[in-house]
């Protein structure tokens, strides 16, 4: 029956048809149609990658600037403490040098002071020896033979006071 | 909304150009006899192939070139118009009855009838180069588009087409083939549009489509023996190693080569199935909407109230059988390609690649 017996003429066509159809499609058609779907979900892969990428970024971002702010937070405590230890040892510094400056002005006031109270010793004594001797010159002055005897007398007297002084 | 009713109105209008056709046919077939219907000639001039193209909504027919070489190796192309009625011409004429029932006959020196070489552009010819151009037409500019449009996702027509491109390309034809995909993929492709291309046209039943094209079996053997061709001429070695000499147990190769044979038959028989599977497909679904639709016809004389019901009833089978007919028409379509890709696979074998690779691997 004619269903089911191949014609020759139809399959010598089909197979022309078909194998011009192929070369055509095959050259014009699919190369570029498969080309662009493949760059597009390339693309598109690529796109996502990308953005997860950012995004992930994004994330160690924010991680890193809160490490940072951190860092120099603590920084900042440290370089506080610093300076307030530095005050502390200025100040404490420069008491020391007051204190030391104090003392040695006060060792020298006492120096001085020693000197002072040497000399005015040495000039009351110079003085009172000058007063003696002319009390002595005025003895003398009375009883000459005598003067040797009553200006050691008078010194030993005087010597004696300041002992008790 | 408004263009959801405009869409629906011009699909009920496509439906009646499906089936208003086919009943004015099988009427008109009925009145030009001016006998009693005969439903078995009226479905075969359907689905078979005529050397003149039935225009819609008139009795005349296209007609086509007819060309033919006889025994005598004389070429002669003429109009099919010139053997309309039983006329002769050039010593050919249209068969009537017999073994060749409707193809053109030449006689010898007795007078016997035989079939001269036949390459005359018939119906399913015609609706052949159709097809061929439309799928031109559909994917050539296409392929423009994406070449203007780098990264671009089409729209609309091409953005459908591209649904059913990716549909194939990326959901079956890469994962099945590999790194063999962009080779193989031009010939799976052109398949399946053609394949599908031309089994809606099919459906469509007024003049520039309606062929019953994939129904017929030299369309489906040639597109069967291409696939036949394209596995077999790319086989790699292991393939034809497989095929002739098995791993299998020496006394089922060696005296009697029983499992190269049984090979050799399935290699033949993929094919053969492919063939005949889409061929059965198309042919049934056409067949069935025209006996449903024949029925209209058969009942004709049983009175007004028996026509009405079968009538009814028989629309609204053929429209089912119709939309029917358009997911199948898809599926054999789909079919073929998933087919021929797994048989491309199978022949695409490298070894065993897990035993092979893996000792390199740990090197």
């Amino acid at each position: 029956m004619g269903l089911f017996t191949p014609e020759f003429g139809l399959v010598f066509w089909m197979f022309l048809v078909f194998v011009i159809l192929f070369v055509i499609l095959a050259k014009f058609a699919w190369p570029a149609i498969m080309n662009s779907v493949d760059a597009r979900a390339d693309f598109i892969d690529k796109g996502v990658s990308y953005a997860q990428e950012a995004k992930s970024q994004l994330e160690h971002a924010t991680e890193n600037a809160q490490t940072l702010i951190a860092e120099a937070q603590q920084k900042q405590l440290e370089i506080l403490r610093e300076a307030a230890q530095m005050k502390s040892q200025i100040v404490e510094e420069a008491r020391q040098a007051a204190t030391v400056e104090a003392k040695k002005i006060i060792d020298a006031a006492h120096v001085s002071i020693e000197l002072a109270k040497k000399e005015a010793e040495q000039q009351f004594r110079q003085q009172v020896s000058d007063f003696a001797l002319q009390i002595a010159e005025k003895l003398v002055r009375r009883e000459l033979e005598d003067k040797k005897k009553q200006t050691e007398l008078v010194d030993k007297l005087l010597s004696d006071i300041e002992n008790k002084n | 909304m408004k263009k959801s009713i405009i869409y629906r109105i011009a699909l009920l209008l496509a439906m009646c150009m499906v089936l208003v056709p086919q009943v004015r046919a099988a009427e008109e077939e009925a009145e030009g006899a001016g006998e009693a219907f005969d439903a078995k000639e009226v479905i075969f001039e359907h689905v078979l192939d005529s050397y003149g193209w039935e225009l819609p909504f008139s009795h005349c027919r296209l007609p086509l070139p007819v060309i033919v070489r006889n025994q005598e190796g004389q070429w002669s192309v003429f109009s099919s118009r010139r053997l309309t009625n039983g006329e002769s011409y050039k010593g050919y004429m249209l068969a009537q009855g017999g073994d060749y029932n409707g193809k053109v006959v030449a006689f010898t020196a007795e007078g016997e009838a035989y079939r001269p070489l036949d390459f005359s552009i018939t119906k399913n010819v015609m609706a052949l180069l159709i097809a061929g151009v439309l799928l031109c037409l559909c994917f050539i500019p296409m392929a423009r588009w994406y070449r203007r449009h780098p990264h671009g996702a089409p729209r609309k027509w091409f953005g459908f087409m591209e649904l059913v491109f990716d549909m194939l390309y990326a959901d079956l034809i890469k994962p099945v083939l590999g790194r063999d995909a962009r080779r193989y993929a031009p010939y799976l492709l052109t398949v399946f549009f053609f394949i599908f291309f031309v089994n809606i046209l099919g459906l469509v039943v007024i003049f520039p489509a309606g062929a019953n094209l994939t129904g017929n079996i030299s369309i489906t053997l040639v597109l069967a023996l291409c696939t036949f061709l394209v596995v077999n001429l790319t086989g790699t070695k292991h393939y034809w190693k497989d095929m002739f000499w098995p791993e299998v147990p020496m006394w089922m190769k060696c005296p009697v080569p029983l499992m190269p044979v049984i090979e050799v038959f399935g290699a033949l028989t993929k094919p053969v199935a492919l063939m005949i599977r889409l061929f059965a497909n198309m042919l049934g679904g056409h067949l069935i909407v025209l006996v449903l639709v024949s029925l209209i016809f058969i009942f004709c004389s049983m009175g007004a109230a028996v026509l009405a019901g079968t009538t009814i009833i028989a629309v609204f089978f053929s429209l089912f059988m119709n939309l029917l007919d358009v997911l199948i028409s898809f599926i054999q379509a789909y079919v073929f390609t998933i087919l021929s890709t797994i048989f491309i696979s199978l022949a695409r074998v490298h070894g065993e690649p897990a035993v092979a690779e893996q000792p390199v691997n740990e090197k």
